[in-house]
């Protein structure tokens, strides 16, 4: 499978004692979206920061286009340079404009020339509905515009895949959709993305396939279909049950 | 109507504030002024011919404080940033210097200052090292930076350590070095967060320049002193106090106003 960009094999990690990822097998296709749903503490983030490296994993391999970067001998800085990561809590640089936290990364960890740099970040920007904003720091913007920046800011780098961990859950309800809308367009686009969330509109409707992480392990995977349609595995459906009875499905 | 009554009782505070403060002050000045010692104290503190006489010399000696104070500062600064820096170093390699850091910092500030002022100036100049100087203006500036370095360098960690985690982990997934890191998204907010307490050191620092007087240098307590001792005239020691009090003061009042501001602003990031 020469089209894989990223693959998770058989990943194991304990904090302590504590084991919080066992085993996870996963594999996300260019310019695929894999989703991974599940409660509160099943792994979701650690997952996320484990592919890029921001954590160790205790045992298995993660490949980026084919070779393993969970190695010693691999560089994180440089793979965290081909992969881009947007955190729930948005992580924007308060004491740096929209612009600085976009043109940071390029110019200081890919070299490329400030110019440059800056014009792809007003490209993006603009895309975002941003155009104007570049001189603003981020307390100045909403909570949706913050995330849109994030996004725009993890973009800059030309990332080969996008790692989302749950971008939408520290904004309003309002706010979700236009942020749904963003990456479902970045998903017609051809980026490849993993994304962690408790919004299933993000599993309906951008993901190919959804995995359902319960204690570390994911329990089922399959198509949104498959998944919200006719889940087979308990844990899977008494999650969709508590979210249905929550209204938020 | 609400508004009048509250303007009418605001006028009203401001007037008891006022008459109090008057009260106060006439009893202090009466309590003093009809002292015993008064005339005396007057005479040897308080001495406009004297004051006249002396400052010229009081204010060259003070030029040399303040000048002495912006170097020992300015390296202060720095060497202060180096260590907090090292100090949050996780290499293993790195460790000797972490370990030096932390003795360095415990060290300096176990020592009372003006120890270390007697220390560094004549024990150094008794060693009489090759290559070391035994001017005791660079001896005693010495002793300062080591002093202030090791309290700036923990003023610094503090500012580091209130930075919260995601910025690093922001900084990192960007693909960013840990030194990029620290240097473009660390550093910067800690040391917008550390100038309130950065500030009421210098005000310290500026103060305890003084010491170097025991060292013999010509600095404006030094002078006062002198005169003091040979002449029984005090006036010149309370023009010092007056030319301190010219910049202590002004700084603060800054340091009041940014703290004020980092309170107003969210995050409690000062934006400069
Ligand atoms: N730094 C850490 N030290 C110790 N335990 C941790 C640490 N980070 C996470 N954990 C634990 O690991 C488990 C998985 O956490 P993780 O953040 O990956 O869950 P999650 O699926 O992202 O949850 P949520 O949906 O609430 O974000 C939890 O039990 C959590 O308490
Ligand atoms: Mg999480």
């Amino acid at each position: 499978m020469s089209d894989v960009v990223l693959e998770v094999r058989g990943v194991t990690k304990a904090y302590g004692e504590r084991p919080v990822l066992r085993g996870i097998d996963l594999a996300v296709r260019e310019h695929g979206a894999i989703a991974l749903i599940g409660a509160s503490g099943s792994g979701k983030s650690t997952l996320l920061r484990c592919i890029d490296l921001l954590e160790d994993i205790d045992d298995g391999d993660v490949l980026l286009d084919g070779a393993v970067i969970t190695d010693p001998s691999v560089d994180p800085i440089e793979v965290r340079r081909r992969l881009g990561m947007v955190f729930q809590a948005f992580n924007l640089f308060p004491h740096m404009t929209v612009l600085q936290n976009l043109v940071l990364a390029p110019v200081r960890a890919q070299g490329v020339g400030r110019l440059e740099a800056e014009e792809r970040a007003r490209e993006l920007l603009t895309r975002f509905g941003l155009a104007g904003r570049e001189h603003d720091f981020p307390d100045r913007l909403s909570g949706g515009q913050q995330q849109r920046v994030a996004i725009a800011r993890a973009l800059a780098t030309r990332p080969r895949a996008l790692l989302l961990d749950e971008i939408t859950s520290a904004l309003d309800p309002e706010l979700v959709g236009e942020i749904l809308q963003l990456v479902a367009d970045l998903k017609g686009e051809g980026m490849t993305m993993l994304i962690a969330t408790h919004e299933m509109g993000f599993a309906r409707e951008v993901a190919d396939e959804v995995c359902f992480l319960h204690d570390g392990a994911i329990v089922e995977r399959g198509d949104p279909e498959h998944m919200f349609g006719s889940p087979e595995h308990p844990e899977t459906q008494r999650f969709l049950r508590r979210l249905l009875d929550a209204g938020r499905l | 109507m609400r508004a009048a009554a509250r303007r009418r009782r605001a006028q009203r505070r401001t007037a008891v504030a006022a008459v109090s403060t008057l009260v106060v002050l006439g009893a202090l000045a009466a309590w003093i002024l009809t002292a015993p010692g008064w005339p005396d104290v007057r005479d040897t503190f308080f001495s406009v011919h004297d004051f006249r006489a002396s400052f010229p010399d009081v204010l060259r000696g003070f030029w040399l404080d303040v000048k002495l104070f912006v170097i020992v500062e300015a390296i202060v600064l720095v060497i202060g940033l180096s260590i907090a820096l090292v100090r949050t170093t996780r290499t293993p390699a790195l460790f000797p210097f972490r370990a030096i850091a932390v003795v360095f910092c415990d060290v300096m500030r176990g020592v009372p200052t003006i120890l270390l002022v007697y220390l560094v100036g004549f024990g150094v100049l008794a060693l009489s090292l090759k290559g070391l100087p035994t001017d005791p203006l660079v001896l005693g500036g010495a002793a300062l930076a080591l002093s202030y370095s090791a309290y700036v360098a923990e003023v610094y960690r503090s500012g580091i350590d209130s930075v919260h985690p995601t910025q690093m982990a922001g900084a990192l997934a960007l693909g960013l070095t840990r030194v990029q890191a620290m240097r473009h998204v660390i550093v910067p907010q800690a040391v917008r967060r550390v100038i309130p307490p950065l500030l009421n050191d210098f005000i310290a620092l500026q103060k305890d320049v003084a010491l170097i007087s025991i060292l013999g240098p010509a600095e404006a307590f030094r002078i006062a002193q002198i005169d003091a001792a040979s002449n029984f005239v005090y006036t010149p020691l309370v023009s010092v106090a007056l030319l301190y009090l010219c910049v202590t003061i002004p700084l603060a009042r800054l340091v009041d106003h940014l703290q004020a501001r980092s309170r107003r602003s969210r995050g409690g990031a000062v934006a400069l």
